[in-house]
């Protein structure tokens, strides 16, 4: 019963169908390892000990039942889940990792949340974040930094930090994160998970707590290919909540195995591999790729010319975009609101102690960009490169069938190394905010470790809604590696 | 209004489209002036986090039927903005609006000036989403304010017309005609003081022979077509004074004050004037396909201008009654509905009736042809009745008086008052002999040359009569008699 809280989410489901143990005993487990190591590492905002035992216990019911009947189940009935604070769970408190929404309590469920609770999940709690998602640390944080369980004076990457370092200390057997230009896949990479970030219009972003809309998308960290495939078949899928939803009813994901990597055209953009990548993580990713060669890819060469133009046009996009969606946090309606004698230093004053420094710089760059006579020269440019951006992913598409690259171009980096230079942080992202921009899906999967135990990783990005190929082939390397089993569960008992 | 200037004014209309449910959630858009504060709201409309608009289709569909009206082109892709200000009647922190790529530019609208019709542009119509309402109160000495967003989110139609009005007439007629072509299309009732129609005039004042505009200023809050009126020839005059006198009109929104009657500067709702106008990412651009714009053009109703020109070619009807009768579809409609039932009476009469009588009962009743309680049907059967002389026009006004008072049929009215009119030449000569004789001192006045006796004497017979005398009938009779007694024999 002990190791309990090492399961993935396959072997746990087929546990809990099987009455190896109850959800209750699951979930008791994780609460229990929760209450242990969070002060440790920071990794829960909120834990709903109360509402997860209680929905654990009419999850064994219903099994039980099932048991005798043979009814069909909801396909996760009884799976612990952990949720990143900027997804809305009703009668939950929702911060988004921020002071100006203290005290805020949604009445209303995110699509994607509902869909697993609609599944049978039992939701553990709320993960720590970077400030409305703004972030690549979880240092950003107004909660305080998450810790990387691999290495507890380093970040956990961010801004899904919270969600990677509750699936990778065994807090939770899976968490919901978000993506918006590299939060779930680079947590994903520092952690040593599987990350998937969803294509922009598979997953419903309704309940999201809106940082960058044009890019935000609900991504999922995992501790395998077939686990994020398992969350994705409940999730994916038009929205009527979500005019950016596909239309049609997403197709399941299938994974069967080695055969879909012979013949696949894999092809490696020579623009990510550039100096200042840290030369482990390179020989990481190449070796990774060998891998799949080995399973009967073939790899080439392939050109992304526009990735250089990526850091720049995001950081138009996305803080334009957060200007205008963080507009509503203005101490009116609920969260925080700092009195003062009239409406104008009301605004003021809530939003001045409300948000952090990093909050506050890009929703200075993102008004700046849009304001009278700049927009044309920022927002409107930052468009028009970002078309040719999505252009290249397109004609990449045309001779390849996926792209393998770094996800991040170092391994976990300690806490405070970039804290000082805000440009340094946001080249972090150098290599996620391509496919954010083209709104492609892209998966992290474990692949080594650095020579300090640090986990080193590949990305796999695809066409738009290639999510069934993206984690095909990732159960395929993970069916002959093993480095996605390997977990810092050890290294947290001292 | 001196020579020296020409009025130059434009109209920028904002419309609540009547919809069932908003604009961007399913909130039911209610009557925000009776209704308790904030019970149709959702987390969509109050701008909670991780809230999503969906555009409502319907109010799209309210949207083109009004594009279309106005002869504007239709754009088969627009795209929704977010207009940012900060203001607590507004949950978002920006509007959801129409900007750069709106549904439909360039259309047009005729209206009635007195130089005859005018064709005057519509530069463009756009889809928006309505703030909420703040109440202002002191309380125990503090003043705060209150937010209802039953309002918030509801369906916008801003309709901006070309500056091409040239006098106040013109401005109030376009703003009229526009009321009743929304009117026409169903989708708004037009009502100004409950807000459901906004008409924002600009203003400026052009010296003759120039052709660039004057600075122009924006009129609000206007919520009667008789403020509007007031407020246009106010800041006419008032911008003519101030250049007269050597002064400068300055660009900037004025509220009006409808008890002193005059323009005042409005507050400033806005912080910043920088919109920061942002292409609604939530939202995909707005696809009207051409199907879609068919369908609606085939489904519109005849226009208040078309009507008008067919009833008076069909009906030859005056340019002014014609012009009456459509300024409400329902009026329209129901005055042709007479006309079609009536197997006597002709369109010129039953025009008048309905634009006099009929009106007159309606005004002072304040209420409107669809509150009537008789039909089409009772209207046309009681024209019919005067037409084939069977009821005067005394008693043909009482019937439709009860008509109006109570419903019924005109048959039954008229049998139950004995109001059938008279016209039967032995009874008529017998009460005209008989008021004669009873005054022959008026008699002999007449006979000495007091026409205006005649009239008395008329009306003598007709009280005898209790009104049902055929007026015609009874003319020729009184005069016959008269010239029987003169003196010379009956010859005058
Ligand atoms: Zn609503």
């Amino acid at each position: 019963m002990s190791e309990l809280h090492s399961l993935n989410v396959a072997s746990a489901l087929k546990g809990l169908r099987s009455g190896a143990f109850s959800s209750r005993e699951l979930t008791a487990a994780y609460l229990q390892r929760i209450e242990q190591l969070n002060p440790r590492l920071n990794v829960f905002l909120y834990v709903a000990a109360d509402s997860a035992l209680k929905a654990a216990t009419a999850a064994d019911k219903k099994l039980s039942k099932s048991r005798k009947t043979k009814a069909k189940l909801p396909p996760l009935l009884g799976l612990p889940i952990a949720i990143k604070d900027v997804l809305t769970v009703a009668g939950i408190p929702a911060t988004a990792g921020s002071r100006i929404l203290e005290g805020f309590v949604p009445s209303y469920n995110a699509t994607s949340v509902q869909r697993l609770l609609d599944a049978g999940a039992v939701i553990l709690g709320k993960t720590n974040t970077d400030e409305f998602a703004m972030g690549s640390s979880t240092e950003n944080s107004a909660y305080g930094v998450v810790r990387n369980p691999w290495d507890e004076e380093r970040v956990p990457g961010g801004s899904s930090g919270g969600s990677a370092a509750a699936v990778a200390a065994g807090l939770a057997p899976v968490a919901l994160g978000t993506d918006t230009g590299g939060s779930v896949r680079q947590p994903a990479a520092l952690c040593g998970l599987t990350g998937l970030k969803t294509t922009y219009g598979r997953v419903s972003r309704y309940g999201l707590i809106a940082f960058g809309s044009s890019l935000d998308t609900v991504g999922i960290l995992a501790r395998s290919a077939q686990d994020a495939a398992i969350l994705l078949n409940v999730m994916a899928g038009y929205d009527p909540l979500d005019a950016t939803t596909l239309e049609s009813k997403a197709p399941k994901v299938k994974l069967d195995g080695k055969a879909t990597v012979k013949g696949l055209k894999i092809g490696v953009p020579k623009e990510y591999f550039i100096e200042g990548v840290q030369a482990e993580v390179a020989k990481g990713v190449r070796e990774a790729i060998a891998h799949l060669e080995g399973l009967g890819a073939q790899v080439r060469e392939i050109s992304l010319p526009h990735t250089e133009y990526a850091l720049p046009v995001y950081y138009i996009i996305a803080p334009a975009e957060a200007s205008a969606n963080l507009a509503r946090f203005d101490g009116v309606r609920y969260g925080l609101r700092v009195e003062d004698q009239n409406l104008i230093d009301m605004f003021s004053r809530t939003r001045g102690q409300g948000f952090g420094p990093e909050v506050k710089r890009r929703l200075m760059i993102g008004t700046y960009a849009l304001s009278a006579g700049y927009y044309d020269a920022y927002y409107g440019q930052a468009q028009k490169v970002r078309t040719l951006i999505r252009r290249d992913f397109e004609q990449a598409f045309e001779q390849v069938d996926l792209i393998a690259a770094p996800a991040t171009p170092s391994t976990a980096f300690r806490i405070g190394a970039h804290t000082g230079n805000p440009l340094e942080m946001y080249l972090e992202d150098v290599f996620t905010l391509p496919a954010s921009l083209a709104g492609v899906p892209g998966l992290s999967l474990p692949a080594g470790f650095d020579h300090q135990g640090l986990p080193l990783s590949l990305q796999l990005l695809g066409p738009h809604f290639s999510e069934e190929r993206l984690l095909q082939v990732g159960h395929a390397y993970q069916q002959i590696t093993d480095w996605h089993t390997m977990l810092p569960m050890d290294l947290l008992k001292a | 209004m001196s020579p020296k200037y020409q009025p130059v004014i434009g109209l920028e209309v904002h419309a609540v489209l009547e919809t069932r449910s908003k604009m961007f959630c399913d909130c039911p858009v209610v009557d925000s002036t009776h209704e308790q504060p904030n019970v149709a709201v959702c987390p969509v409309c109050a701008g909670m986090p991780g809230m999503l608009p969906v555009v409502n289709r319907s109010a799209v569909d309210y949207a083109l039927r009004v594009a279309l009206a106005l002869n504007c082109e239709i754009h088969n892709t627009s795209i929704f903005a977010r207009k940012s200000y900060f203001y607590p009647d507004l949950p978002k922190g920006f509007q959801i609006s129409q900007y750069e790529q709106p549904l439909a530019t360039k259309g047009w609208v005729m209206v009635e000036t007195t130089e005859g019709e005018q064709r005057v542009g519509i530069r463009r119509v756009h889809m928006e989403e309505d703030t909420g309402k703040l109440t202002h109160v002191v309380k125990d000495g503090q003043r705060y304010s209150l937010v209802d967003l039953n309002r918030s989110g509801v369906p916008l139609l801003e309709i901006v017309t070309e500056p091409e009005l040239h006098s106040v007439e013109a401005a109030r007629n376009c703003a009229y005609t526009l009321r009743s072509i929304l009117r026409y299309l169903g989708v708004n009732s037009g009502n100004l003081e409950k807000g459901l129609l906004r008409i924002e005039p600009n203003i400026s004042n052009r010296p003759l022979g120039i052709l660039e505009f004057a600075t122009r200023v924006e009129i609000k809050n206007l919520n009667s077509f008789r403020s509007l009126e007031r407020a246009v020839s106010y800041e006419l005059a008032r911008q003519e004074a101030l250049v007269e006198k050597g002064g400068v009109v300055k660009q900037q929104t004025l509220g009006w004050d409808d008890t002193r009657g005059t323009t005042v500067p409005q507050r400033s709702k806005e912080y910043a004037e920088d919109y920061r106008y942002l292409p609604e990412p939530d939202l995909p651009p707005l696809v009207v396909d051409p199907a879609w714009v068919e369908a609606t053009r085939a489904a519109l109703p005849e226009l208040p201008h078309a009507k008008r020109r067919r009833f008076i070619q069909d009906y030859g009807l005056s340019g002014y009654d014609a012009g009456v009768l459509v300024a409400e579809r329902e009026t329209a409609e129901f005055f042709e509905a007479v006309v079609m039932a009536a197997k006597v009476a002709d369109a010129k009469q039953t025009a008048n009736w309905i634009t006099g009588n009929l009106f007159g009962l309606m005004n002072e009743a304040g209420t409107s042809v669809t509150d009537l309680l008789f039909g089409p049907a009772d209207l046309a059967k009681l024209l019919d009745l005067v037409a084939t002389g069977e009821l005067n026009p005394a008693g043909a006004r009482q019937v439709l008086a009860e008509l109006f008072a109570k419903g019924g049929k005109p048959a039954q009215i008229v049998k139950k008052h004995g109001l059938k009119q008279v016209s039967d030449a032995k009874l008529l000569r017998n009460w005209v002999a008989k008021a004669l004789d009873g005054n022959p001192e008026q008699v002999a006045d007449y006979a000495a040359g007091n026409q205006p006796v005649f009239n008395w004497l008329f009306g003598q017979v007709m009280q005898t009569s209790k009104g049902k005398a055929n007026p015609n009938r009874l003319r020729a009779e009184l005069e016959r008699q008269l010239a029987e007694r003169s003196p010379e024999g009956g010859i005058r």
